[in-house]
């Protein structure tokens, strides 16, 4: 029995993004679909976030700051890139300020693709992402994956 | 007479029923919004999950200071439930929270710098209401123990009308509830981030927030004190006043510090006092 | 009898050794050995006098008035010189007001005077001498290290330390005597050198603004030596062979004599105290060298104001000017408090919760009923150590980290560990709620309930109390909070202020442990002995109280136990990457600094407005007073 699935917090940030994702993730909050009903809960700090919900490419003014919220986070965490530019760089991919998705920062773990995401993926993403929350904490606390997890995944 | 198993019940069930009541809450907090709203454990699952945590610190002795914050509400309340003094039990309650606020200080964070200094002023700002309270009880009943004033006849909430609504109000600031959400806030939105909690995290997230439980039944326990006479009655009066807590909770936005302070002080002083003074002029000075 | 002597005469030949000897390595030895005997006697005189009660010593001194008379006129004579010199008419008008009564006092009605105890001791006296004693010569032994880092520090000021200990310990004789006395005129006499010792010690320096300093202090002081004569005039005037001018004969010859004198001693007693339209005299005496400070505003001078007005508490008790007196108390308690939020000066901080204590032992003295004065006793032994604590704490600092700026005392508790862990252990003792003044102010609350008009002194404790929560907090808050600009500094501490420091932060934890002790055996006998009643706490709140003692003390070594993998990690600076240095990555690739400073809420809690509030408040009330008492008197 864990409780990590039961209580999912988030903190979402918006990378560069067009915003229409970050619509469709605050849409998520709403009575509409009312994300409450699993536990989750948008913290909005990452010391107390255990999923981080990105939408938008990573460009050079956010490099870093993605890469602050991520190692503030603690162990467990996933890392959910919501729409098509968080996943690839999607329409700006070409653009010269534009590196490309948020998986050349940090390790994500599930893509929610989309322009702009539809509130119904986002919520089936952030359920998936909780299962593999779980594997991470598992993995966390075998013995011989701790020093791995510890260090949390960026070099 | 002091009773320790009472304080022993409240030290071992408390949690089970704060963190009920912090359930109940968001339910209804959520129908208030239209919407389902998480299961009715869902501060367990939360307080389960933090536990399970890393523990990130800024500083190590944050660790020290979540966890004094926790003994000393316990302190407090068991104090309160086994009978003891009330004015100690405030005393105490406040020792608790300056350890809360010392945890925030420790972590040289802005957002939790700024939190802890609202947190002192919100302290500032209820004690006197809840100092004056424990007075009126002791003008009522003659006492200042809790298991003297919890076993009066005397309904106190009739001589105490002005003194009841002053700690309603100053309960909301305790309770951390909308407009007076000052210092760190269970809703997203909060302009200083979690207030003093930012730095918090994992078990010593999992610690406060058991803290909090255990000071919900605590303060709901001194609502009881005013309805004392009639279980039936008190019960009732704690289901809606938390209900009102929870309905302003979610009807009034977030106000300044100024406004907070100013009107903790001016209802304390209005209500409370002038209150106190006509029931001290009725009796003639006091039964002592 | 003669550990009484003892004390009052041995400091004031030490004093004289000390004015005669310019070695520092003289004054050393000198100063230690005589705190050791000072320290010894008064042991002694606790072990010897606890349970005796109350006795009165018949000395027939003609001599000793003879030269108490010449003594007097020689200091008279003394800041008359100095009063023209610096062109401070004001205290050469009022001292020469002051030495016409005395003259008056001693050439024509103290004539056939037959005073037969001259010196007396009892439990209060007891209290007295053992904070006079004990935390004044540690003080003493503090100034030793203190003196010699401060003339480093200040080569402009010149060395007169001579003077200083000469000063110093002149002081202590005076508080000495100014206790044990019965007979009012020489408590005057001891008052009037309390008076001149802290006017040269204020003004120490030298310096401009010290001068003026000492001078406001002296000329309020004064005013206050005025009310004291008048006092002693009228007893005088009211039976010539001087039958009232013991205190123990006027306590228990009736308000209806007694009233008059003892207002208007109590009107000595609040410009002595500090207490609101006087306060500035304390808050500008900070510019004195810390032990100064300390000795002031802690064991003695101040003391010496309540002391008196304890005394006479149960005259007071009942009586509309005992109200006045203690609503003048309860307003520089409220007042003080609050001003002292927005100081960011640790001295200031320190002198306004000096002054608001004392508001606050007043206000207790002033309504008067037995609990009260139980509370003030209390009250008075817990301020004198945890104060005395507290400056000797922030003298340590400020010769070390160059600044007696509270924001600058961020991450202290890093640089400088030890000092500021005693620093919490005063701070605590201040405070919070197994210590010493909060027992204080709790009993008091209890107390006041039952007062006549005690609502609005507790309604004044419930508010005041609360807003000291809030300046001692922040402070704490600033020492504790781990700074990663700084780093521990070589510790270059003095042993005698460090064994100064630790005892007295030993004694901060230990008062709250024995103080039940301390009550049953000489503050429930006294207030038996004046009032036929008298208070205690109940037994399981000393228990509980023990209890939440012990297990603040046993809860740091949690910190001992181990832990799996706390991952230190820099504070969220809003996403911006931050160091651990507490610099963030601003816009334009600009690295920023983090500075955090407190909050002092100016708008609502300013000096000067709340001052000026205070002032007309005091002002008026004593003027009050003073018409209830000529009507009472014509």
């Amino acid at each position: 029995m864990t409780y990590l699935k039961r209580s999912p917090w988030i903190i979402h940030y918006d990378a560069s993004s067009c915003n229409g994702c970050d619509i469709e993730v605050l849409a998520c909050l709403t009575p509409m679909y009312d994300v409450e009903r699993f536990g989750i809960v948008n913290t909005g700090n990452p010391k107390h976030a255990d999923i981080f919900v990105v939408t938008g490419s990573i460009n050079e003014q956010n490099r870093e700051v993605v890469k602050n919220i991520y190692e503030q986070m603690p162990d467990p965490k996933v890392v959910v890139a919501v729409g098509i530019c968080a996943a690839s760089g999607g329409v700006f991919r070409e653009c010269y300020n534009v590196s490309g998705g948020i998986d050349k920062i940090i390790p994500v773990d599930v893509y929610v693709p989309g322009c702009a995401a539809r509130p119904e993926s986002i919520i089936d993403g952030i359920v998936k992402s909780l299962s593999i929350l779980e594997e991470k904490r598992t993995k966390m606390n075998s013995p011989a994956a701790k020093k791995d997890t510890q260090s949390g995944g960026i070099q | 007479m002091m009773s320790p198993v009472y304080g022993l019940i409240y030290i071992l069930l408390a949690p089970i029923a704060g963190g009920l009541v912090a359930g109940i809450d968001r339910k209804i907090t959520a129908r208030m919004q239209g919407r389902v709203g998480p299961p009715l454990l869902q501060p367990f699952y939360d307080v389960g999950k933090l536990f399970e945590k890393e523990n990130l610190v800024v500083t190590r002795s944050q660790d020290l200071y979540a966890l004094c914050y926790l003994v000393f509400m316990l302190v407090a309340g068991a104090l309160f439930f086994a009978g003891g003094d009330l004015l100690l039990v405030i005393f105490a309650f406040t020792l608790s929270h300056i350890f809360l606020v010392l945890g925030a200080y420790a972590s040289s964070s802005p957002y939790s710098f700024i939190g802890a200094e609202r947190e002192l002023i919100q302290i500032i700002a209820y004690e006197p209401m809840i100092i004056l309270s424990a007075v009126g009880m002791y003008m009522v009943t003659a006492s200042f123990f809790v298991s003297d004033i919890v076993v009066s006849s005397i309904p106190i909430v009739l001589y105490l009308p002005g003194v009841f609504i002053g700690f309603l109000m100053v309960l909301t600031i305790k309770l951390r509830k909308s407009p007076f959400d000052l210092s760190t806030s269970h809703h997203a939105h909060q302009e200083i981030v979690k207030g003093v909690t930012t730095e918090f995290t994992g078990p010593n997230l999992g610690k406060i927030e058991i803290a909090h439980w255990y000071e919900y039944v605590f303060l709901l326990g001194f609502i009881f004190l005013f309805f004392a006479f009639s279980l039936p009655i008190a019960l009732l009066a704690i289901v809606v006043a938390y209900f009102l807590e929870i309905l302003i909770d979610n009807t009034f936005s977030r106000v300044k510090w100024q406004f907070t302070l100013k009107s903790a002080w001016i209802i304390a002083g209005m209500l409370g006092l002038i209150n106190l003074a006509v029931l001290y002029y009725l009796s003639g000075g006091l039964q002592a | 009898m003669i550990e009484l002597a003892f004390l009052i005469l041995f400091p004031a030949i030490v004093a004289f050794l000390l004015l005669a000897f310019k070695n520092g390595q003289v004054r050393n030895v000198v100063v230690k050995i005589a705190a050791g005997l000072i320290g010894l006697a008064t042991i002694i005189l606790l072990i010897t006098y606890f349970s005796s009660g109350l006795v009165l010593f018949s000395v027939h001194l003609e001599t000793a008035a003879e030269i108490m008379f010449v003594i007097s006129l020689l200091i008279a004579g003394f800041i008359l010189y100095l009063g023209i010199k610096q062109r401070k008419y004001l205290a050469v008008i009022l001292v020469t007001i002051q030495t016409l009564m005395f003259i008056g006092i001693e050439g024509w009605l103290a004539k056939d005077v037959q005073q037969v105890s001259n010196l007396f001791i009892d439990q209060f006296s007891l209290i007295m001498a053992a904070i006079v004693g004990i935390i004044g010569t540690l003080i003493c032994v503090y100034a030793l290290a203190y003196m010699e880092t401060y003339h480093a520090h200040h080569p402009e000021i010149p060395d007169r330390q001579n003077v200083f200990f000469f000063m110093v310990f002149v002081f202590l004789a005076a508080m000495f005597g100014l206790i044990f006395s019965n007979n009012l005129l020489w408590v005057y006499f001891f008052w009037e050198i309390t008076t001149l010792a802290s006017f040269i010690l204020i003004g120490y320096s030298k310096t401009a603004e010290s001068t003026n300093n000492a001078f406001l202090a002296l000329e309020m002081n004064l005013l206050g030596g005025i009310a004291f004569a008048g006092a002693i005039i009228y007893l005088l005037i009211a039976d010539p062979t001087g039958s009232f001018l013991g205190i123990e004969q006027l306590l228990s010859s009736g308000q209806a004599l007694a009233l008059v004198p003892a207002v208007l001693i109590s009107f000595a007693g609040i410009t002595k105290a500090a207490l609101m339209p006087f306060s500035s005299w304390l808050v500008g005496a900070m510019v004195a060298p810390t032990p100064v400070s300390a000795l002031l505003h802690s064991s003695t001078m101040v003391k010496a104001g309540v002391y008196i007005i304890v005394r006479f508490a149960p005259v007071l008790s009942g009586t509309t000017e005992g109200l006045i007196i203690g609503l003048v108390g309860g307003f520089t308690f409220l007042l003080g408090s609050a001003i002292a939020i927005s100081q960011s000066n640790a001295k200031k901080v320190l002198a306004y919760s000096t002054i608001a204590n004392l508001g606050l032992i007043v206000a207790c003295a002033g309504v008067g009923t037995y609990k009260l004065v139980w509370a003030a006793i209390l009250l008075i032994i817990f301020h004198a150590i945890a104060k005395s604590l507290l400056f000797l704490c922030v003298g340590t600092v400020e010769h070390q980290i160059g600044s007696r700026n509270i924001e600058d005392m961020s991450g202290l508790i890093v640089r400088m560990p030890k000092v500021a862990v005693m620093m919490l252990v005063g701070i605590a003792g201040m405070f919070l709620a197994p210590f010493g003044m909060l027992i204080s102010k709790w009993v008091a609350i209890e107390a006041f309930i039952e007062a006549q008009f005690g609502l609005i002194f507790v309604a004044i404790l419930a508010f005041g109390g609360s807003i000291t929560v809030f300046f001692w907090s922040k402070w704490m808050g600033k020492i504790i909070s781990v700074d990663p600009h700084v780093t521990r500094e070589a510790d270059t501490l003095k042993s005698e202020k460090r064994i100064v420091l630790y005892i007295l932060a030993g004694l901060t934890v230990l008062i709250c442990l024995i103080f039940p002790l301390i009550s049953s055996s000489l503050i429930e006998p006294f207030v038996l002995s004046v009032y036929g009643q008298t208070a205690r706490l109940s037994q399981d709140n000393i228990i509980i109280m023990a209890m939440m003692l012990f297990l603040l003390m046993i809860m740091p070594f949690s910190m001992l136990l181990p832990r799996n993998g706390a991952r230190k990690v820099p504070p969220y600076m809003g996403g911006r990457p931050a160091s651990s240095d507490m610099k963030f990555l601003g816009s334009m690739g600009v690295t920023r600094d983090v500075t955090l400073s407190n909050y002092y809420l100016n708008d609502l809690f300013g000096e000067s407005r709340l001052l000026m509030a205070g002032t007309a408040l005091g002002f008026g009330l004593i003027l009050l007073a003073m018409i209830v008492l000529v009507g009472m008197i014509l």
